[in-house]
């Protein structure tokens, strides 16, 4: 929902600061993952992992998230798909050039990347092209399995 | 002017050191000269002589010639065809690539067979939504964005791998360039994006039309804040507006275009808008050749390319140069028709 998506954006600082706590959880949890497996976790962690991130951020399930580089603001919102940055069509009023009636998401970004602890400094880097394949598995599950040094 | 090493002009050059591709236009912008690109309207027609008669009017006041890429969503004929016929004479083209059309695939395709035609500059562009254009129920692709086709053209050319990691035999030797606003939002990362761009692979810059200096001049201190001064030459795009209602509608129909009231007042005012137009863009082009990190113009002359040489020639930036066309020099082009 596009008002919770700037809510969002607005506590972008304090919902990282979750987003980080539970990642460490859920690396914790890499045993007990491992034990049922990841295979099988994969589709009732998706329909939450979407449930939650979808009513949040308008998430899209790319499966590769990357919004604690963005601001808390979804670049898969962006009608462009943008994940580097705004395109130069941005309106006068910061709105999209597409959607007219929705704010750019990277001016969205950069608002909530002045929220997080080093948010403008990732706003930086390269995003590389999104892997097509990935739409619509657990981006959580994947973060774990990187952060154990597992193979994705 | 003629490069000492340059044995038939339109030919490909030899790629100097330091330098990534054969072109006319990397030797213009590495020998610090001040350079001059335009946008040929490609035709909706398959007539190739459409695209020589919309390229010879630019002949002897630029150094190299967009071939847009579906510009603005709207069915053209395709910017790779366009370069196919112009690198066919000897023309510099710059070939603009957009995401908006073509997957990775595609795009890999089309910069490999773009060099072999002899294309030594490549625009990376995003693209304009499909909305925009004249085809608005068409699926817009934007599998890759501007900032991961300028990776993926760069590890073409400086990896000899396509992105998928197999290796290629021969690199397209291009030039790397990209699009920016510094007019629109958010203005205070423009100069960030940038460096994003430069980072990503982007060796030249052309930039959204100008019709506020003060602005583009802030946005050039950000840039040189930023350091990228030397690792990038920035193309200013200027163009002649017709009339107070033509800068009125470009304004409020082309997302990301920025015309102060003062520009719309004074064509107003003026007896004959179109002449005070250009005499604008005459004077926009002398002042942001002062700026410093500036290297050249890239003139959009939407519908006006006939004025193209007029405000390129009394703006005088050219300083008496006259870039290479077909006939410039009638030996040397006597030898390529027979070769």
């Amino acid at each position: 929902m596009y008002a919770v998506r700037q809510w969002s954006v607005r506590h972008a600082r304090g919902l990282n600061a979750f987003y980080r706590g539970f990642e460490s959880v859920l690396v914790a949890l890499d045993p007990l993952f491992r034990r049922v497996g990841y295979q099988r976790l994969e589709r009732p962690v998706a329909r939450v992992e979407k449930s939650i991130k979808g009513f949040l951020f308008d998430c899209r399930m790319c499966g590769q998230c990357i919004l604690s580089s963005t601001g808390m603001s979804c670049p898969m919102n962006c009608p462009k798909n943008l994940r580097n940055g705004p395109c130069g069509g941005v309106r006068a009023n910061g709105h999209c050039e597409v959607r007219p009636e929705m704010k750019c998401v990277w001016v969205e970004a950069f608002s909530g990347g002045g929220r997080i602890p080093g948010g403008l400094e990732a706003l930086r880097t390269v995003q590389p092209a999104v892997d097509r394949r990935l739409q619509g598995s657990s981006s959580w599950l994947r973060v774990v399995r990187q952060r154990v040094g597992e193979p994705s | 002017m003629r490069f000492e090493d340059e044995p038939v002009p339109g030919y490909p050059l030899p790629i100097l050191p330091g330098h990534t591709s054969p072109g006319r236009l990397e030797r213009v912008l590495r020998a610090g000269l001040f350079a001059v690109t335009t946008e040929l309207d490609p035709p909706d027609s398959a007539d190739p002589e459409e695209v020589y008669k919309r390229a010879r009017v630019f002949d002897g006041c630029v150094d190299a010639i967009n071939a847009t890429d579906g510009s603005g969503a709207n069915c053209h004929m395709s910017s790779m065809a366009v370069c196919a016929l112009l690198t066919h004479r000897g023309y510099a083209p710059v070939m603009q690539i957009s995401c908006r059309d073509k997957n990775r695939i595609a795009i890999q395709g089309d910069i490999l067979g773009g060099a072999a035609m002899g294309v030594c500059n490549i625009l990376c562009l995003t693209g304009d939504g499909v909305q925009a254009g004249d085809h608005p129920q068409a699926l817009p692709v934007f599998d890759l964005d501007c900032m991961s086709l300028l990776e993926t053209a760069r590890t073409l050319r400086d990896e000899h791998r396509f992105l998928s990691g197999r290796k290629i035999t021969s690199a397209p030797r291009v030039l790397l360039g990209a699009a920016e606003n510094p007019f629109t939002h958010p203005i205070e990362w423009r100069a960030q994006r940038l460096a994003k761009k430069v980072a990503a692979g982007a060796q030249f810059i052309q930039t959204q039309w100008c019709y506020d200096v003060p602005v583009l001049r802030a946005f050039m201190q950000h840039v040189e804040d930023q350091g990228l001064l030397d690792k990038v030459f920035i193309l200013v795009g200027v163009g002649p507006l017709r009339s107070a209602k033509s800068a009125e509608w470009i304004r409020s129909h082309v997302p990301g275009v920025h015309i102060p009231d003062e520009v719309v007042r004074r064509l107003a005012g003026a007896a004959d808008p179109a002449a005070e137009g250009r005499r604008l863009c005459i004077e926009i082009i002398q002042e942001v050749r002062t700026i410093k990190g500036v290297h050249g113009v890239h003139v959009m002359a939407f519908r006006q390319e006939h004025t193209v040489a007029e405000i390129i020639e009394r703006s005088g930036v050219l300083d008496g140069r006259v870039p290479w066309y077909p006939g410039r020099d009638p030996q040397t082009t006597t030898s390529r028709m027979a070769s």
